[in-house]
């Protein structure tokens, strides 16, 4: 998978919290048997003001003239909360995106994200805000330094160091974990009779 | 060191310790048709196999129509999804229960009535209300596709731990309370992202009271506090469920594995990270409001005003919450009228939820303002309520008996409901547009939904008390 190390773009927000993964890609568009294409199903029922989405709803951010080609997401808490669907992250990263910031993110969709090399990034609300205030939608972001830079500013992120390792190098995981497939037989081969 | 029950399991199957990340193995894998086909496809492309494809188990719940048991009944679409999925499990030589099988079922039911699940074990599924296992003593949790993918090339997940919560419920439930009402009562109390980046344990005497059924209830719903997963400990009830079902150890295995969930318990002296307590006497049948789990109330209070959250972030969901389902600050839920009412899903699907809900449908009729469905969760679950009569009741009275699946829970198939439609369901999600655009969906517990399929509106249940 490709490297994620500095990226350069336009953040777009989307100012609310807690939103769900049957906001971020409905349940009808599940049916595929393909990682691709979710993109133009992204934030759907808002996007688009009628159910064969090719109605723009001119209130929605995504569909605002300056913020085209954003590759940054911009958001409140507990983002991508619900369902397991790794169908959320196709569809952001086929839209563009290449990281969301977000005070804090659910569990699941946070484990999708590091394995779309979609990088999640968690900032307190408060420079959140700052970022919003500032007016500046250029954004630079270093993951092996961990710092996001905006106008004159850098602020500094948090990530646990074994993910990190996993977006910079672009690190296949299964790869790494069959590395170990030794240590998975030995542990298989110790198991009681009932457990096999 | 004191360890919680969390901490054994986890324990108990790591491989591999790397920084924060653990490699953990994995006993159990269920699958369905929506999150497999990318996982299975992606295998192909790197040249790898499924590792333990008896350890894994199919079936197909999401993408089917529950009227007809035809493949092709919901689209060509879902159709192909069925097929990559009966081709993939050929192919891998994984266990596939079809459409029309009679082991068929919403996954997280058929696991356990097959005797798939069992205390100690780690289990997953790329479905987020894997959470349910954990009613064994299991640690079950939802995972994405390239985990999925990860799983069947390695049975192995890198895993960082979550934090140890506690949540106690001490007491005497109230009639007409069921485990559905804990578990939206815990949300409501904790929020629905309060256990985000922990793993819940319930404890309690309402708890250790409770049946192997209703506890799966609670544990399904873990996830709508945005916990990783749920845990009960197991005990002769846990026992007494798996034994002489179908894939359960049998003769010298079943002593031993019997000696070894004994040991499946909290240490008495065990920290938890989180504590959290609530009385059983306090809880009232509950009903959501707004567009998350955790906005709910007891069905005799009125919808709540946004300022009397104090959290400005919660204000602000209320609001749009508010506007979303129609409502107004004050309104009371029995002056709201109800268009649908879907009993079913992972949550409330099984037999005991229908015997509920049959109790309350036999005395009276679906009022003419709804149309009301009752899914059975498996084809199990189906055919002992048929041997019981329920399907009747449910006729007699107007509800419509279905064909097991997950049906109006999300909506992926024929079930779909219409923008302004309101719906009393016994699912687990009132997220916005969940069973259809523009419609309103208020969780509640399966006899909470008979009521108002027979009323059209919310109710005290205590006017179907029989004497
Ligand atoms: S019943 Fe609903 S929550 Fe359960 S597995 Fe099916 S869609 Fe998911």
């Amino acid at each position: 998978m490709a490297e994620f190390t500095t990226h350069q773009g336009k953040a777009v927000i989307l100012d609310q919290a807690n939103i769900d993964t049957d906001q971020i890609i409905p349940k009808q568009f599940l049916t595929s048997v393909s990682r691709k294409g979710y993109g133009k199903h992204l934030f759907h029922d808002w996007r688009y003001t009628n159910d064969a989405g090719t109605e723009l709803n001119p209130t929605f951010a995504l569909n605002q003239a300056e913020n085209q080609g954003a590759s940054i997401l911009i958001t409140r808490e507990n983002f991508g909360c619900g369902s397991s669907r790794e169908h959320a992250p196709w569809a952001l990263t086929d839209y563009g995106f290449r990281a969301i910031i977000a005070p804090s993110f659910a569990d699941i969709f946070y484990g999708n994200c590091m394995n779309n090399q979609l990088l999640p990034l968690t900032l307190d609300n408060e420079v959140i805000d700052a970022i919003i205030a500032s007016g500046t939608t250029e954004l630079t972001i270093d993951l092996p330094a961990q710092t996001l830079s905006y106008g004159e500013n850098t602020v500094e992120f948090e990530i646990d160091s074994v993910g990190k390792e996993k977006l910079v190098k672009g690190l296949d995981a299964i790869g790494q974990t069959l590395l170990l497939a030794d240590k998975i037989s030995e542990y298989e081969s110790s198991m009681p009779s009932w457990k096999r | 060191m004191a360890k919680t029950l969390y901490d054994k399991i986890w324990n108990a199957h790591i491989i591999h310790q790397q920084g924060d990340d653990t490699l953990l193995y994995i006993d159990r894998h269920m699958i369905h048709e929506v999150t497999s086909p990318q996982a299975f496809a992606g295998l192909e492309e790197a040249g790898r196999k499924v590792r333990c494809p008896e350890r894994t188990y199919a079936t197909m719940d999401h993408s089917i129509s529950t009227r007809s048991l035809a493949i092709d009944a919901c689209g060509p679409t879902n159709q192909l999804q069925l097929q990559t999925l009966a081709k993939n499990c050929e192919k891998h030589n994984i266990t596939l229960f079809p459409v029309g099988h009679h082991k068929q079922g919403i996954v997280h039911i058929i696991a356990p009535e097959l005797g798939l699940i069992q205390p100690g074990m780690t289990v997953v599924c790329g479905d987020s209300h894997t959470a349910t296992h954990g009613a064994f003593g299991a640690l079950a949790f939802g995972i994405g596709t390239s985990q999925v993918e990860h799983v069947f090339a390695t049975q192995t997940l890198p895993q960082n731990k979550a934090k140890n919560m506690r949540v106690t419920v001490d007491g005497e439930l109230a009639p007409g309370t069921t485990s559905k009402d804990i578990i939206l009562a815990i949300i409501g109390k904790i929020g629905h992202a309060g256990a985000t980046g922990c793993v819940i344990e319930y404890a309690g005497s309402a708890i250790r009271q409770l049946d192997m059924e209703a506890r799966m209830t609670i544990c399904n719903m873990s996830i709508e506090a945005g916990a990783k997963a749920g845990l009960v400990a197991p005990d002769d009830i846990t026992f007494d469920y798996i034994k002489g079902r179908e894939y359960a150890p049998t003769g010298d295995d079943w002593t031993q594995a019997v000696t070894e969930w004994k040991t499946l318990s909290t240490d008495a002296d065990a920290v938890f990270d989180i504590e959290v307590e609530l009385a059983a006497e306090d809880i009232k049948p509950q009903v959501t409001w707004g567009t998350n789990p955790g906005q709910v109330i007891a069905f005799d209070q009125p919808i709540p005003e946004p300022e009397s959250f104090s959290d400005p972030v919660e204000q602000e969901s209320a609001k749009l919450a508010l506007q979303y389902m129609g409502l107004t600050a004050g309104q009371k839920l029995s002056d709201l009228a109800v268009s649908h009412v879907f009993i079913g899903s992972c949550t409330n699907g099984r037999i005991e939820d229908l015997r509920a809900a049959a109790l309350i449908a036999k005395q009276g009729k679906v009022a003419d303002s709804v149309t009301a469905i009752v899914v059975p969760g498996s084809q199990q679950v189906k055919a002992q309520a048929e041997a019981e009569g329920l399907h009747t009741v449910f006729e007699a009275a107007g509800f419509e008996w279905r064909l097991p699946g997950c049906s109006m829970c999300l909506g992926m198939n024929d079930d779909l409901l219409q923008d302004g439609d309101r719906c009393a369901s016994t699912s687990n999600r009132n997220f916005e547009g969940r069973q259809g655009r523009g419609a309103r969906t208020h969780l509640v517990s399966p006899a909470m939904a008979a009521a108002s399929a027979l009323t059209g509106s919310f109710v005290d249940l205590n006017l179907f008390r029989e004497n």
